[in-house]
C-alpha cells in the first residue's frame, strides 16, 4: 500500500454507500416483483370487512408474500387498538 | 438460426443507442448478416448516430402499416454491405407499433439474417416492451450509479416475466451486462461503483466494460458506429464485447485506471 492510498481510505468511500443503498433497495424491489397482483385488491377488501367489526386505521393491516423454494405464504397482520371503541 | 438481441437499460442516456450501432457494426464485420432496429417510435436517434438520417424514406411504421416493403425500408450501411439499418417512426402515436406486427417483421427479418439487434427505447412503455418481447439475448448497458443500477434491475424482471420467452415458458433470454461510461480513476477514489460491486447487485454475466471515453462523442458527431475507431478506447472495448459475445475467450480490458507518471512512482502496484 501506497502512502496514497492511505490517504484516500481515510475519506469515507461514496461508492460503498452508493452499493450499501443499491442492496438494500435491489433486495426489497425484487421480493415485491415476485408478488401476484391481487394482493393489493386482497388488502383492501380484508380491510374493509375488519372495519366492519373493529375500528382500525389504514395502516394497522400488513399482507405479507413470501415465496421460497418449496412454499407461498400469505402472512396477514393486524394491529388492534389498544381498547375497543366501537362497540355496539 | 437467426438471434434477436435487444439492447437495454431502463434508464436514458445511458449509451443504449451507442451500443446498439457499435455491436451491429462490430456483428457484421464479423462477417453475420446484421439488421439494427430503432424501436424509439416518435424519437428516431439510431439513423444520426450510424450516419444514414438522410437516407431514411421509409420507416419501421410504414412497413408495419403496410405502406413499404421491408426491402424498401431496409438501409445498407456506407461502411459495411452486412449490415441494414431500419429506422424508426418519427409518428407522434404512440401506438403505431404493434406487438403482432414487430412479430411479422421479426419473422421475416430472421429467414434473411444473422443477427438482429434491436434498440429499445428509455422506460418500460411500449416500444421498450416490443424491444425486448421477441429476445433471445439481453444486452443490459448499465452506468455504474445508482439510478441506471436500478432501473437495470427493474428491466431484468421485465424480461424474465413480460417476454415471449418467458410467457411461452421457453429458455430464458440471456442476460448479459455492459458496464459504460466506466472510469477507472474514480472506482480508485472510491467514486464511482466498480465492476465487482455493480455484478454484486446484478448478478449478470459481465461482457464488457466500455470506458468513459471522448471517443464516443466523436463517433456521433460524425455518425460512425465508434467500433469503427478501432485505436479508440470504446472502440476496442467494442470490439471485445463482439468478440465474447461471438464465443472468443478475451480478457477483460479497461477495467484498471491508466497510470501516469505521478501513478507509476506513487502507486502501490
Amino acid at each position: 500500500m501506497s502512502l496514497l492510498d492511505y490517504f484516500k481510505k481515510s475519506k469515507a468511500s461514496s461508492a460503498s454507500l452508493a452499493k450499501e443503498r443499491l442492496q438494500i433497495l435491489v433486495a426489497h424491489e425484487r421480493s415485491s416483483r415476485n408478488q401476484p397482483s391481487y394482493l393489493p385488491q386482497l388488502q383492501k377488501e380484508l380491510l374493509e370487512v375488519i372495519r366492519k367489526y373493529v375500528n382500525v386505521e389504514q395502516d394497522a393491516i400488513s399482507v405479507n408474500f413470501e415465496q421460497n423454494d418449496t412454499q407461498e405464504t400469505l402472512e396477514l397482520n393486524i394491529v388492534l387498538p389498544d381498547h375497543q371503541t366501537k362497540i355496539s | 438460426m437467426a438471434r434477436i438481441i435487444v439492447v437495454t437499460s431502463g434508464k436514458g442516456g445511458v449509451g443504449k443507442t451507442t451500443t446498439s450501432a457499435a455491436i451491429a457494426m462490430g456483428l457484421a464485420k464479423k462477417g453475420h448478416k446484421t439488421a439494427v432496429i430503432d424501436f424509439d417510435v416518435g424519437l428516431r436517434n439510431l439513423d444520426l448516430i450510424m450516419g444514414c438520417e438522410r437516407r431514411v424514406v421509409y420507416d419501421f411504421v410504414n412497413v408495419i402499416n403496410g405502406e413499404a416493403s421491408l426491402n424498401q425500408a431496409l438501409i445498407r450501411d456506407k461502411n459495411c454491405n452486412l449490415l441494414y439499418i431500419l429506422p424508426a417512426s418519427q409518428t407522434r402515436d404512440k401506438d403505431a407499433l404493434s406487438q403482432e406486427g414487430v412479430g411479422k417483421i421479426l419473422d421475416e427479418l430472421k429467414k434473411d439474417f444473422k443477427y438482429i439487434v434491436c434498440d429499445s427505447p428509455a422506460g418500460i412503455e411500449k416500444g421498450a416492451h416490443l424491444a425486448m418481447y421477441f429476445a433471445d439475448d439481453a444486452f443490459i448497458v448499465t452506468n455504474p450509479e445508482v439510478s441506471s443500477v436500478r432501473d437495470s434491475d427493474r428491466m431484468l424482471g421485465i424480461l424474465s416475466s413480460k417476454s415471449r420467452r418467458a410467457e411461452q415458458n421457453e429458455e430464458p433470454i440471456r442476460e448479459y451486462l455492459l458496464l459504460s461510461r466506466y472510469s477507472p480513476d474514480r472506482v480508485k477514489l472510491g467514486e464511482m461503483l466498480s465492476v465487482d460491486d455493480v455484478q454484486e447487485i446484478l448478478s449478470l454475466h459481465l461482457l464488457g466494460v466500455i470506458p468513459e471515453s471522448k471517443s464516443v462523442l466523436n463517433a456521433s458527431n460524425s455518425g460512425t458506429p465508434v467500433i469503427l475507431d478501432e485505436k479508440s478506447d470504446a472502440g476496442q472495448a467494442y470490439a471485445d464485447i463482439v468478440a465474447r459475445y461471438l464465443g472468443e475467450d478475451r480478457p477483460h480490458r479497461f477495467i484498471d485506471e491508466k497510470k501516469g507518471l505521478f501513478g507509476k512512482l506513487f502507486g502501490s502496484k
